[in-house]
């Protein structure tokens, strides 16, 4: 089965951080919600993968 | 609700059981003449088995109910004589476009391939299908539809049930081996049996329109989210034969029905929708949808079949064509245990594969209902996400969901018999087989589900000898009987010569082998009977 990576993936976390965050500059909140919908979904077809999403959304759950 | 106009008038008759002293026993009586009890009696009568059929109206009602009728439910129909007339009348479509704003997001295309004798689907008013079903059971002796006989008592006993029932006349009662409550969301039966019908009530409201007019839009399902004649809702546009159009409006949960069920708000609405042509209003009323479904469908002597059993949401029009397989599912597996063929634990297996339909239509109904009307503001967000993308990639849209359209369910079921060896194409045990173009020994063309008989059967690929079946099973050899000239028989069945399969009397497929097998089809038989240990 495959499990949720939770251990670095990116050489470079500080640059994949930024990239996200320049996404959300100059949107409103209202469209910086609506980007986020949409990355979720291309990101979680990405995955492809229920058992993972489902580990994903536990461990968003329960760090909130 | 608005008061129905009647589409079709019937006449109450005195019949001799209400002058007998006692109850006068009956095999089956089936509460309801809606398009499920009608199929039940009429599958009944084609297998030589008569039945009561008791309605409390004395009219079919005009009115926004069922109007998609699915391919699996046209073949059941076209077994029951009524197939071709309903094709004819309905309006016949297979295209399905979903917009957001002005802008086509989804286009979906139910049934690709030819040689399918049905279509995808059909739409039609419900009250022609009861009307074609009524009159093909007027032509069956053993039918005795019985008009103004409302059940008001049901009394279970041991091997039989005591119905009570009045009638213009005053009432009497009645007893039956077996009672079939298809008598709708509200069943009368099942009040008087005390059974829980827990409810998932949806909170959105929704008008529902039927509406006359001549307009030059293609046959085609269009479903909108956020159009721009009514902002922020979803809109359906749907063509029905005799130029009339169901829309349905999304109107939020705090839509006062009152209210909005007057012309006064109902005509500027479908005014924004249709612009400058005229239209009459057929029928409207304004909804909220529920889900439920009894735990059992099967009560002793008391089966429940239809609405009366589960309810969906209309997205996907999982209603009637779930009511007229339940009924379909539960007939020749009723008239085996009557003929004392079978076991009645055979009745379990119609719970449990009509359990597992209504589950899954439940499921699909729901989803659809949340993916129209989102319940929390973030939830609408990823909705609209899911919009968003469906232009632009491909996955999004599988998310799209305005409805998925009913096809015949695949039962897991005990009474197929596993496969031992790997079979290509769509044909799947416990599906109903798919249908292919044949041709008959006369050289006239035949589609197999019309060749197809109403008992168990095997379809065996010619290679030699004409196999030597087990009594109970009809035999049709393809290459014998009938000639698969284009090659999708074989393709379908993924068959090769000698292959073998076995049809249950509904048409689903309970076993197959790549080579013929007395034992194994005699098993296999047993098996799909409920006789297997």
């Amino acid at each position: 089965m495959t499990m949720l990576k939770t251990e670095p993936s990116f050489p470079n976390p500080d640059a994949a951080y930024e990239m996200l965050v320049e996404g959300h500059r100059g949107v409103s909140e209202a469209e910086s919600a609506a980007l986020n919908a949409r990355l979720v979904l291309i990101l979680s077809n990405h995955i492809g993968d229920l058992a993972v999403l489902k580990e994903a959304i536990t461990l968003a759950k329960k760090a909130g | 609700m608005a008061e129905r106009k009647s589409v079709y008038q019937f006449g109450y008759r005195r019949s001799a059981d209400q002058d007998s002293k006692s109850p006068v026993r009956r095999p089956v009586v089936i509460v309801g003449a809606g398009p499920v009890g009608l199929t039940a009696a009429i599958d009944l009568a084609q297998r030589g088995i008569a039945s009561i059929i008791l309605d409390d109206a004395d009219r079919i009602g005009e009115g926004s109910r069922a109007i998609c009728f699915s391919k699996r439910s046209l073949e059941i129909m076209d077994r029951l004589g009524v197939g071709e007339r309903l094709v004819e009348k309905g309006v016949t479509w297979k295209v399905g476009k979903v917009f957001l704003g002005e802008h086509q997001v989804y286009l979906f295309d139910l049934l690709p391939e030819a040689g399918h004798k049905m279509p995808a689907f059909i739409n039609l008013q419900q009250y022609y299908l009861e009307g074609y079903l009524v009159e093909r059971a007027a032509e069956l002796p053993l039918i005795d539809l019985r008009w103004r006989n409302r059940v008001s008592a049901v009394e279970r006993h041991e091997d039989f049930v005591r119905l009570t029932i009045e009638t213009p006349e005053g009432e009497y009662k009645l007893d039956t081996d077996w009672c079939l409550a298809c008598d709708g969301a509200r069943s009368k039966v099942r009040d008087c049996l005390g059974l829980k019908f827990e409810r998932h009530t949806f909170e959105e409201r929704f008008l529902i329109a039927d509406v006359k007019m001549s307009a030059d839009y293609p046959t085609e399902r269009w479903f909108w989210f956020d159009p721009p004649f009514h902002s922020g809702q979803s809109a359906l546009l749907h063509r029905q034969p005799d130029n009339v159009w169901r829309i349905d409006l999304q109107l939020g949960p705090d839509a006062n029905p009152e209210e909005e069920k007057k012309p006064e708000r109902v005509l500027p609405r479908l005014k924004r929708m249709l612009g400058e042509r005229q239209f009459e209003l057929e029928w409207v009323s304004v909804y909220r949808f529920n889900c439920a479904r009894l735990k059992k469908f099967v009560h002793g002597r008391v089966i429940f079949a239809g609405d009366s059993a589960h309810q969906v949401s209309p997205f996907g029009a999982r209603g009637a064509n779930s009511g007229i397989q339940d009924a379909e599912n539960l007939v020749w597996k009723l008239a085996l245990v009557i003929n004392a063929e079978a076991p009645e634990s055979l009745l379990e297996s119609y719970d449990l594969e009509r359990g597992q339909a209504a589950d899954e239509n439940i499921g699909h109904s729901t989803r659809s209902t949340d993916f129209i009307a989102p319940r929390t503001k973030q939830e609408r967000v990823l909705r609209n996400a899911v919009l968003q993308l469906a232009p632009h990639a491909p996955f999004a849209r599988g998310m799209v969901n305005s409805g998925r359209l009913s096809v015949a369910s695949e039962y897991d079921s005990p009474l197929s018999t596993g496969d031992e060896e790997v079979f290509a194409g769509s044909a799947k045990l416990g599906l109903p087989v798919p249908d292919a173009p044949l041709e008959d020994r006369e050289g006239r063309h035949r589609f197999l589900l019309q060749a197809l008989g109403a008992d168990f059967e095997l379809l065996y690929v010619k290679n030699g000898a004409r196999p030597n079946v087990p009594e109970g099973i009809r035999l049709t050899v393809i290459g014998e009987d009938l000639f698969d000239r284009e090659g999708l028989f074989m393709q379908r069945f993924g068959a090769t010569p000698g292959s073998a399969f076995l049809l249950r009397p509904d048409h689903h497929l309970c076993a197959r082998m790549r080579r013929y097998d007395g034992n194994r089809i005699r098993n296999a038989l047993a098996r799909a009977k409920g006789l297997a240990k």
